[in-house]
């Protein structure tokens, strides 16, 4: 039999792919989240773009010199870019512009590549990266004055008993971190990333409304709707909820797994922000969910097409 | 009527109109034919003709052995010139029959079947287990133990496969459109060995034309209706199939007996039409030559055993060296080093891809998106699954339901981080099998 057969490639089946990468998919969240970021340069001046500027391009310089190191380049997959923009978004423009690189080196060495790089990291590494933050350098991670304001972020003066001006909230014009105080623009974004399929409403939805009925059993408000819209607009819970709580690699990956998640931080969000000191809580929250994502995907294992194997119907 | 689905699948590019407008053309085999004596699942069979032997067309040249197994016949007149290993689709080396074809075609008298009135239910099963028919959408499993359940009067429902949800894909589409009295009255007859069964044609909505047809062709047959599904791959996978149609569900273990149903592919009720009505064993077989590397897509009814170089001849040659060829459809079909192999009875197409997507795309860390849970038929975790198959724990692949993988390829396709997911949990499936086997 002739051996001078033309090789062709082989493979195990199937032969084709979809379109869909990962860096495609970095791409979109990156796209998704310049409405709000471009709201927060408006908002808070030129310094903001400074943050983003340096956090994003130390968070890509880390995981390069990181690279180097293993001998393995990954800075293509664009992950790096969306953690460094999702860290800059959690910083007040007033922090000292230092604070985002050490922020992002934390973010990127120690809470994903020592874990063993992109899918291994169990938080999500920029609010880890802000928690670190938050911790470490609490006064300058809480001072919100700027040029534009002066004075306590929105839920802050809710949680002393001030008044707030709802409509405000939901453009944007209030003290905040970079990215969080626009709810219009994160939803914007929030909408892109759904109609291109790269997030659903399972978590933002479960998240969302669970802490609206937490709120409203809890708040001691009743049924005010000011109270609950400023709850909602306020404090990052968008931004967390359909940008940082939807992070693929650090949320369940069941369909099951993914209410539970939402209802877990809408409950412990609800938790930190009417009993705990402060007025914020999403990142705790979501720390705390990454925590236990491991355990509610066991429980929320799917049962297999056809029924548990061995349990033959009818037999 | 919501349209008939399953929950999962995926959407590839689909490919038909390269050919699905093509009427089937007869070839005629030239040079050598080589018949594996194992182009089914089962005991391989036994070669009852021997070096120099002088063989017809239609002569029976190798016998089942034992139960689950089939018959093999010529499918042209000439002399056998060795019984020698061979190289197949799958790329393994089987023993094979091969014979000089001397272009005569001569018949051997086929010997009178009764007519189908005077059929009973044994002579219908015996004639279709002599014809050596087997699953001809690509499993190979032999049709007559299909159609000898246990208890044949539990049987509900009696699914023709007409899905044809493999991309590129058009030889059941055509036959449908040419021969669709021979569907149906394949489908009647393998209805007569189930007195309580409904027949249903299960054809996914992106083929209007054959619902039509197939449709005008059985409106006064009572126990024949035609369903129209969804246009989702993997639709046709048999246990997609019966939950799309019957709302049935069966796992890995169970047989589609056991919820009431036998499922056969379009050809192979076609070739029941024909070993039934006209005695003739299985000897011929659409194929569809597609792919953008080919000049001329095509269907070509072609006789068993020729070989694939002669085909992509006969639709021209190529008009760009192909990277990949693939016997089968993209989804689920087998790749092949080149093109000196034979055709089978399972063989559904030849499909040349000028850019091989699978090669040009580096396979990177998952970021657990969850986009295979979302579209696994099966209903498992294929990233995790695949990740236990990957370290080789065996444990933990069995105690996520990884046997319940049907290997259709669509955590594969939409995997962003191009990992060969299916490839990683069927060779483990491959070894969980063979101890089981032991």
């Amino acid at each position: 039999m002739s051996e001078e057969m033309k090789m062709y490639k082989v493979s195990s089946n199937p032969h084709v792919r979809s379109k869909v990468s990962t860096n495609g998919i970095m791409m979109m969240v990156v796209l998704a989240l310049m409405p709000a970021t471009g709201f927060g340069i408006y908002n808070f001046g030129i310094r903001a773009l400074f943050h983003v500027l340096i956090t994003v391009g130390s968070a890509v310089l880390t995981e390069f010199v990181f690279g180097l190191i293993r001998k393995k380049q990954t800075i293509s997959d664009l992950s790096a870019v969306v953690t460094g923009l999702l860290l800059a978004l959690n910083l007040p423009v007033s922090a000292p512009l230092w604070i985002g690189a050490m922020g992002s080196v934390f973010a990127i060495l120690v809470v994903k590549m020592l874990f063993g790089g992109l899918g291994q990291n169990f938080m999500n590494p920029a609010l880890a990266a802000r928690c670190f933050l938050l911790i470490s350098f609490p006064a300058l991670m809480t001072d919100f004055t700027c040029d534009a304001y002066t004075g306590a972020t929105p839920l802050a003066a809710l949680k002393a008993g001030g008044v707030v001006n709802v409509t405000d909230m939901i453009i944007g014009k209030t003290a905040g971190t970079i990215g969080e105080t626009s709810m219009i623009a994160i939803v914007f974004g929030a909408c892109v990333l759904i109609m291109a399929g790269i997030i659903d409403l399972k978590i933002p939805g479960s998240y969302i409304v669970s802490f609206a009925i937490f709120v409203l059993v809890f708040g001691g408000r009743g049924f005010d709707l000011q109270y609950m819209s400023a709850q909602l607009s306020g404090g990052g819970l968008m931004l967390g909820a359909f940008f940082m709580a939807t992070d693929y690699v650090t949320r369940p990956i069941t369909g099951k797994g993914q209410i539970v998640f939402g209802i877990f931080l809408g409950i412990m969000t609800g938790i930190f922000r009417i009993f705990g000191p402060s007025a914020e809580g999403v990142s705790y929250a979501i720390i705390l969910g990454n925590i236990v994502t491991p355990l509610i995907e066991k429980f929320t294992m799917p049962v297999p097409f056809g029924g548990k194997v061995g349990a033959k119907n009818g037999k | 009527m919501a349209r008939a689905s399953f929950i999962g699948g995926v959407h590839p590019y689909d490919g038909k109109d390269l050919s699905k407008d093509k009427p089937i053309k007869t070839v005629l085999p030239k040079g050598d034919m080589v018949y594996p004596l194992s182009q089914h699942i089962g005991a391989p069979a036994t070669a009852i003709v021997a070096k120099g032997d002088r063989v017809l067309v239609g002569q029976k040249i190798a016998e089942a052995t034992g139960f689950v197994s089939a018959p093999i016949y010529a499918t042209v007149s000439g002399t056998v010139k060795n019984i020698e290993p061979r190289r197949v689709v799958t790329g393994d080396s089987v023993m094979s029959i091969v014979v000089e074809n001397d272009e005569l075609y001569e018949e051997v008298e086929l010997k009178p079947l009764k007519p189908l009135e005077q059929m009973t239910k044994e002579d219908i099963v015996n004639a279709v287990k002599e014809a050596g028919i087997v699953g001809m959408g690509g499993a190979g499993f032999p049709t007559f133990i299909k159609l000898s359940p246990k208890e044949p009067e539990k049987i509900d429902y009696v699914i023709a496969n007409c899905a044809e949800c493999e991309p590129y894909l058009t030889s059941d589409y055509r036959r449908m459109m040419e021969e669709p009295e021979k569907v149906v009255g394949g489908l009647k007859i393998v209805l007569k060995l189930f007195d309580n069964a409904l027949g249903i044609l299960a054809i996914e909505d992106n083929k209007p034309d054959c619902i039509k047809i197939l449709r005008d062709l059985t409106k006064d047959e009572p126990r024949i209706v035609v369903k129209s599904l969804k246009t989702k791959y993997p639709q046709g996978a048999e246990r997609t199939l019966i939950y799309a149609t019957t709302g049935r569900q069966i796992n890995s273990k169970m047989l589609p007996a056991d919820a009431g149903c036998v499922v056969n592919n379009v050809d192979t009720i076609c070739a029941i039409y024909r070993a039934v009505m006209e005695g003739r064993p299985l000897m011929e077989r659409v194929v569809t030559v597609t792919g953008d590397a080919i000049v001329s897509p095509q269907n070509f009814k072609i006789r068993i055993g020729m070989n694939y170089a002669q085909l992509v001849e006969e639709a021209g040659g190529f008009k760009t060296q192909p990277e990949k060829i693939v016997c089968g459809g993209p989804m689920m079909g087998f790749s092949m080093f080149g093109l000196d192999v034979p055709s089978t009875k399972t063989s559904t197409a030849l499909l040349c891809l000028t850019h091989d997507e699978v090669s040009a795309s580096e396979p990177g860390p998952c970021i657990n998106c969850g986009r295979c849970v979302e579209v696994c038929p099966g209903r498992i975790v294929p990233s995790k699954v695949a990740s236990a198959a990957e370290h080789f724990d065996e444990e933990c692949f069995l105690s996520l339901n990884g046997m319940e993988c049907c290997e259709c390829g669509c955590c594969s396709f939409v995997c962003p981080a191009k990992r060969p997911l299916t490839q990683e949990i069927k060779s483990m499936r491959k070894i969980q099998l063979a101890k089981k086997k032991k």
